[in-house]
C-alpha cells in the first residue's frame, strides 16, 4: 500500500532533525494562523499563488530562495561546525551518516533551490520590463515553471523529515549513488526534486528565449538590448541546450536504480565514467547560467551609479556571448585526474583559461565604466566593487586549476571549495544581493534601508574571506573535501577561522532580514514616488513603483542604447500620451499550482515506490493540463478608461515632485573604499 | 625495522630547489610563496620530483596571472575611489563610453598571457602525464593498488605480498603503480609526493610517482566514497633499499595470505582499519578485481585505451594462475607501460 514507506522512515532518534521538524511544525502552524487570521488565503491564491504576473512570480522565486538560503546556510554551519570540533580524530557531533547528506543537501540546495530560484526570479521580475514587454511570452508556462520547481523544494525539505537525503556529494557520482552502494531513498530523493525543478527550468528557459526573441519593444533592436537582456538571454540558450542533459543523467541514473539497468554500475558493462562525462556536460554550463545573468546586473549597477554609459556595450555583448560558447567544451576540467590522456587534459585545460578572457575584459569594461564616472556608494554597487575585488582572486585560482599539472595536486581539496565559492559567493551572491537592492523599489514601490544594506555587505564580504581564505591554505596543505573527522590536529586552528567566517556572514544574513523588516516598517520614508531612484538608464525605470501590473501604458519607442536616459536628457521622458489604447492580458490560473501539486505527489509517490499514488500523481498532472488546454478563458483587456486613471494618478505625482527632467537620484553618500 | 626508517621530514620547511628551468617568472611569484611558506604546506614542500615539478607549475601560473590580477585589483580600488562623486577634482567624462586603444589592450594582454599559460600547460602535461612512465636508471616498483570500501590494500607483485593501508618503497626509485578499485570511486593521492589519480572498478588506471627524501607521508582518497571515506588514509613510507627490504621481509613473514576468499573477506565493508600484512598474494589477484567488474563490455580507462581484456574475466578469481608471479591482463599493452613487466 505504501511502498517502502513505513513509520519507521521519521528519523526520531535524531534529536538535530527533530527539533529542526518540531521548530518547521512550530513556523508553519504559527504561519497558517496568521494567515487566516488576516484572511489572506484569499488574497494569497488570487494574486499571488494563480498569478501570472511575471513580476509577482519572480517576486515568489526570490522569497523562496532567501528561505531556502537559510536552510541551505543551516547545513553550512553544521559542516563548519563539525569540522572545527572533529580534529585528531575527534568524532565531532554529526555521525557521518548525518555528515554526508548535510554537505550533499547543501550543495544541493544552494546550486538548485538558492542560486537558480534567484537567477530566474530576477530575469523574471527584470527582463520583460526592460524589452518593454507587458508579460512573458507564455505566462502560463511561466507559473507552471515556478510550481513544478515548487514541488522539488518540497521533495527535499520533506525528505529532511521523512527518510533521508542522498549522502553522495551533490552531483551524485554512481556507482556510489547506485542502487548497490546506496540503498535507501536519500538519492531518489535527490533525482526527482531535480527532474521536477529542472523540468521547470527548461520550460522557462524556452519563456524567456522567446520572450527576448519576439517581445521587445518596437524599434528595439538585439544590440539594443539592456546588458542584463543580454545576459539573461545567452543563460536561457544554455538552459535550453544544457538542462535535458541533466534530465537525460539522472533518467538513466533512475532506470539503474528503478529497473536494474547498469549504465553506471560496476557490473554488466556499467560505466561511471559516463555519468561523470553528462553531469558536467550540464555542470559546467550551469556555472555560467548561475554567473551571467550577474554579470549583466553588475553592468546596469555599474553604469547607473558611475553615471557614465557602460563602456564597451558592444564587447560585452560578445564577451557574453562567447563566455555562453565556451563553457560547453570545458567540462573535462572537473575530472582531469580520471585518466585521460595528455591532451585531451591540455585541451580540456586551455578551453577553461581561454574563458578568462571574456571574463577579464567584462572586468575592464566595469573599470572604465567607473573611469571618470561620479560613483555613488549606494548598496548595489557596494557589492558590485566587492564582487570586483573578489572574483578577481576566484578567477586566479579557477585558471590555476585549469592547468591540469596544478589540479593533480588541488582536484578535490579545500582549495577547490575555496575557489568554488570564491566565484559562487563573490560572483553570485553578491550579484544577486546587489541586483535585489537595485530592483528592489520596482517591485514594491520602496528602497531598501542603506544601513542594514551595508552592515550586511560588510559582514558578507569579511565572513567570505575568513571563511573561504583558511580552506585555500588547508587546501595547499593536502586537505580533501567531505572530511567528517580528520587525524591533523595542524588543521583545527584553519577550520576554526572558517567557522568563525561563516558565523560573521550568518550576521550578514541576519542584517539582510532586518534589512527588509526596517524597509517595510519605513516604507513611506523610503518611497519611490518618480519610478526611477537611482537614476536608471533602461525602460524599467521609466515607469512607476511599483510597476503597474501591465508595465508599459504605450509600448515605448527605442531608436538606441539606454533610450530612457536619452529621453531624460532631450526631457520627453515622461510625456503623457494623447490617448491610451485597451490592454490584452493574460488572466490568473490555478492550474500551474494544481500541477505543482500533483507532481508532488508524483515524485514523492516515486521516491518510496508507491505506484498507485504515482498514477494519481501523474493522470492529475495530465488531467489538469488537458482542462488548461480546452480553457478559452485565459485572457482578458483592461479597458482604456482603466489605464488612463491609473496612469493619470500616476503623471499627477510626478508632476508634484517636479520631475519631468531628471528623476531624484537618492542622495549620494560618501564612503572609503577600503 | 621499518619503523626505524620513518624520518620524521614533515616538519615545516619551504622547499627551496631553485630548478635551473625556473624561469623568472619564479620570482614574481616569490611573494606568493614567502606568504605561503608561513604556513607549512605541504603540497608546497614536495618530497619527490612530479611533486616538485607541480609545484613550480602552481606557482608559475600564479605568476603569470599575477600580472593582470594585481592592476586589476589595484585599479578596481582606486577608479570607485578617485571618481567617487564627492571628489568634484576627478575629471567626469558622462557620455565616454568607448575606445578602441583601451578594447584592444584589455583584450589582448590577458589573451597574451593565456596563451603563455596555454604552451605551458601544454607541455606541463604532456610532461607529467601519470600515465607516463619516468625516466630513471633505477629499477622502478610496481604497487597494485585496490581501493575498498573503506581501505587501500597494496599489492607488490614482484615480492608476492600485500599489505593494507600502509605503502613502502624506496627511495629515488619509480614506482609504477596501477589502480583500481572494488567498489565505489576512490581518488589515490600522496600529496608530498605529487598527482592523485581516480581508482575506479572495471578499470585501471597508472599513476608513476618517485620520492626523493625518505619519510612517512600522508596518503589518502581524495573522492568521497560514503561512510567510512574519512578515515581512509594510508602512509606512503619512503625509505632506503635497505629499510624496503626490511618492510617487505616484515611483510613476508606475516602468515596470513591473500587469496580469493581473505580478498571477500577484506572486501566486506570497514572503517579504520588497522595496518596489516599478507605474507602471500594468489597471483593474477589485481586482474581478477579489475576484470570481476568487466561484464560482456570492453571498458577502457578513460581515453588511454588500456583495455584489461583477456579471457578470464569471467573466471573466479582464486581460478586465475598465470606463469611468472604478476599477470596483466594485456602482455603487449602492459610491455609498453610498465617497463619492469616487459624484463620479466
Amino acid at each position: 500500500m505504501f511502498g517502502k514507506l513505513t513509520l519507521d522512515a521519521i528519523p526520531y532518534h535524531e534529536p538535530i532533525v527533530m527539533g529542526t521538524l518540531a521548530a518547521v511544525i512550530l513556523g508553519g502552524l504559527a504561519l497558517f494562523a496568521v494567515i487566516t487570521k488576516y484572511r489572506l488565503w484569499g488574497y494569497l491564491w488570487k494574486e499571488w499563488f494563480t498569478s501570472v504576473d511575471h513580476k509577482k512570480i519572480g517576486i515568489m522565486y526570490i522569497i523562496v530562495a532567501l528561505v531556502m538560503l537559510l536552510r541551505g546556510f543551516s547545513d553550512a554551519i553544521m559542516m563548519r561546525l563539525q569540522q572545527a570540533m572533529a580534529a585528531s580524530d575527534a568524532a565531532g557531533y554529526l555521525p557521518p551518516h548525518h555528515f554526508d547528506q548535510v554537505f550533499t543537501a547543501h550543495g544541493v540546495i544552494m546550486i538548485f533551490f538558492v542560486a537558480m530560484p534567484f537567477i530566474t526570479g530576477l530575469m523574471n521580475l527584470v527582463v520583460p520590463l526592460q524589452i518593454g514587454a507587458r508579460d512573458v511570452a507564455y505566462p502560463f508556462l511561466n507559473s507552471l515553471s515556478f510550481w513544478l520547481f515548487m514541488s522539488g523544494v518540497v521533495l527535499v525539505m520533506v525528505s529532511l523529515f521523512v527518510g533521508d537525503f542522498a549522502a553522495t556529494g551533490w552531483l551524485a557520482y554512481p556507482p556510489l549513488s547506485g542502487i548497490q552502494y546506496s540503498p535507501t531513498v536519500g538519492v531518489d530523493y535527490y533525482i526527482w526534486s531535480l527532474q521536477l525543478s529542472g523540468l521547470g527550468t527548461t520550460l522557462s528557459g524556452i519563456n524567456f528565449i522567446v520572450t527576448i526573441m519576439k517581445m521587445r519593444t518596437p524599434g528595439m533592436k538585439l544590440m539594443q538590448m539592456p546588458v542584463f537582456t543580454w545576459t539573461s538571454l545567452v543563460t536561457n540558450i544554455l538552459i535550453v541546450a544544457a538542462f535535458p542533459i541533466l534530465t537525460v543523467t539522472l533518467a538513466l541514473l533512475t532506470a539503474d536504480r528503478y529497473l536494474d539497468m547498469h549504465f553506471f554500475t560496476n557490473e554488466l558493462g556499467g560505466n561511471a565514467m559516463m555519468y561523470v562525462n553528462m553531469i558536467w556536460i550540464w555542470g559546467h554550463p550551469e556555472v555560467y547560467i548561475l554567473i551571467l545573468p550577474c554579470f549583466g546586473a553588475y553592468s546596469e549597477i555599474v553604469a547607473t551609479f558611475s553615471k557614465k554609459p557602460l563602456f564597451g556595450y558592444k564587447s560585452m555583448v560578445y564577451a557574453t556571448s562567447c563566455i555562453g560558447v565556451l563553457s560547453f567544451v570545458v567540462w573535462l576540467h572537473h575530472f582531469f585526474t580520471m585518466g585521460s590522456g595528455a591532451s585531451v587534459n591540455a585541451f580540456f585545460g586551455i578551453t577553461t583559461m581561454i574563458i578568462s578572457v571574456p571574463t577579464g575584459a567584462k572586468l575592464f569594461n566595469w573599470l572604465f565604466t567607473m573611469f571618470r564616472g561620479r560613483v555613488e556608494y549606494n548598496v548595489p554597487m557596494l557589492w558590485t566593487v566587492g564582487f570586483m575585488v573578489t572574483f578577481v582572486i576566484g578567477g586566479v585560482t579557477g585558471v590555476l586549476l585549469a592547468v591540469p599539472g596544478a589540479d593533480f595536486v588541488l582536484h578535490n581539496s579545500v582549495f577547490l571549495i575555496a575557489h568554488f565559492h570564491n566565484v559562487i559567493i563573490g560572483g553570485v551572491v553578491f550579484g544577486v544581493f546587489a541586483a535585489i537592492n537595485y530592483w528592489f523599489p520596482k517591485a514594491f514601490g520602496f528602497r531598501l534601508n542603506e544601513f542594514w544594506g551595508k552592515a550586511s555587505f560588510w559582514c558578507w564580504l569579511v565572513g567570505f574571506w575568513l571563511a573561504f581564505a583558511p580552506l585555500y591554505v588547508l587546501g595547499l596543505k593536502g586537505m580533501t573535501r567531505r572530511m567528517n573527522h580528520y587525524a591533523n590536529p595542524d588543521w583545527q586552528p584553519y577550520l576554526i577561522v572558517a567557522a568563525l567566517g561563516a558565523a560573521i556572514i550568518a550576521v550578514g544574513i541576519f542584517c539582510t532580514l532586518v534589512q527588509f523588516y526596517v524597509s517595510i516598517r519605513d516604507r513611506k520614508k523610503l518611497t519611490d514616488p518618480s519610478g526611477d531612484p537611482w537614476g536608471g538608464r533602461t525602460l524599467e525605470w521609466s515607469i512607476s513603483s511599483p510597476a503597474p501590473f501591465y508595465n508599459f501604458a504605450t509600448l515605448p519607442q527605442v531608436r538606441e542604447l539606454d533610450q530612457f536616459w536619452e529621453d531624460k536628457q532631450n526631457g520627453v521622458a515622461y510625456v503623457q500620451p494623447a490617448k491610451y489604447e485597451d490592454i490584452h492580458m493574460p488572466r490568473n490560473t490555478g492550474v500551474g499550482v494544481v500541477m505543482g501539486a500533483f507532481g508532488t505527489v508524483l515524485g514523492f509517490a516515486l521516491v518510496w515506490h508507491i505506484w498507485w499514488m504515482a498514477a494519481v500523481g501523474l493522470v492529475g498532472m495530465v488531467a489538469a493540463f488537458i482542462v488548461r488546454a480546452y480553457d478559452r478563458d485565459i485572457d482578458y483587456w483592461v479597458p482604456a478608461a482603466e489605464v488612463e486613471k491609473i496612469e493619470r494618478s500616476r503623471h499627477a505625482k510626478l508632476q508634484q515632485i517636479q520631475t519631468t527632467q531628471v528623476a531624484p537620484v537618492a542622495a549620494p553618500q560618501r564612503q572609503k573604499v577600503a | 625495522m621499518p619503523l626505524a626508517c620513518r624520518v620524521p621530514t614533515l616538519c615545516p620547511r619551504l622547499y627551496v630547489n631553485m630548478h635551473p628551468l625556473l624561469s623568472r617568472l619564479r620570482y614574481a611569484s616569490v611573494g606568493v610563496a614567502v606568504l605561503l611558506s608561513g604556513c607549512n604546506m605541504e603540497v608546497l614542500a614536495p618530497k619527490g620530483d612530479i611533486g616538485a615539478h607541480e609545484k613550480s607549475l602552481i606557482l608559475i601560473a600564479l605568476g603569470l596571472m599575477a600580472i593582470v590580477a594585481i592592476p586589476v585589483i589595484a585599479m578596481t580600488l582606486w577608479f570607485p575611489w578617485r571618481y567617487r562623486s564627492g571628489n568634484k577634482k576627478a575629471t567626469y567624462a558622462p557620455n565616454w563610453s568607448h575606445s578602441t586603444k583601451i578594447e584592444l589592450v584589455v583584450w589582448t594582454i590577458p589573451a597574451i598571457i593565456i596563451v603563455i599559460l596555454a604552451a605551458i600547460t601544454w607541455t606541463s602535461t604532456h610532461a607529467l602525464d601519470p600515465y607516463k612512465p619516468l625516466q630513471s636508471d633505477a629499477k622502478p616498483v610496481t604497487v597494485q593498488v585496490v581501493s575498498l570500501d573503506w581501505k587501500w590494500l597494496f599489492v607488490y607483485p614482484e615480492y608476492g605480498v600485500a599489505s593494507v593501508n600502509e605503502l613502502a618503497f624506496p627511495v629515488d626509485r619509480p614506482v609504477n603503480f596501477e589502480i583500481t578499485s572494488d567498489s565505489v570511486m576512490n581518488a589515490f593521492f600522496i600529496p608530498q609526493l605529487g598527482s592523485q589519480i581516480y581508482a575506479m572498478a572495471g578499470m585501471e588506471t597508472k599513476l608513476h610517482l618517485i620520492a626523493r627524501e625518505p619519510g612517512s607521508y600522508e596518503g589518502l582518497s581524495s573522492n568521497f566514497s560514503g561512510e567510512g571515506f574519512s578515515d581512509m588514509h594510508f602512509k606512503a613510507i619512503a625509505t632506503s633499499e635497505d629499510g624496503f627490504k626490511d618492510w617487505i621481509a616484515q611483510a613476508k613473514a606475516a602468515p596470513v595470505a591473500l587469496d580469493g576468499d581473505s580478498f571477500k573477506a577484506l572486501a566486506q565493508p570497514s572503517q579504520k582499519v588497522p595496518v596489516s600484512y599478507y605474507g602471500q598474494v594468489t597471483p593474477g589477484l589485481f586482474a581478477s578485481v579489475v576484470n570481476k567488474h568487466m561484464g560482456d563490455m570492453p571498458h577502457d580507462a578513460a581515453s588511454h585505451g588500456e583495455m584489461p581484456m583477456d579471457s578470464h574475466h569471467d573466471m573466479p578469481m582464486d581460478m586465475q594462475h598465470h606463469e611468472g608471479g604478476d599477470a596483466l591482463p594485456s602482455d603487449g599493452i602492459s610491455s609498453i607501460t610498465t617497463p619492469t613487466q616487459a624484463e620479466k
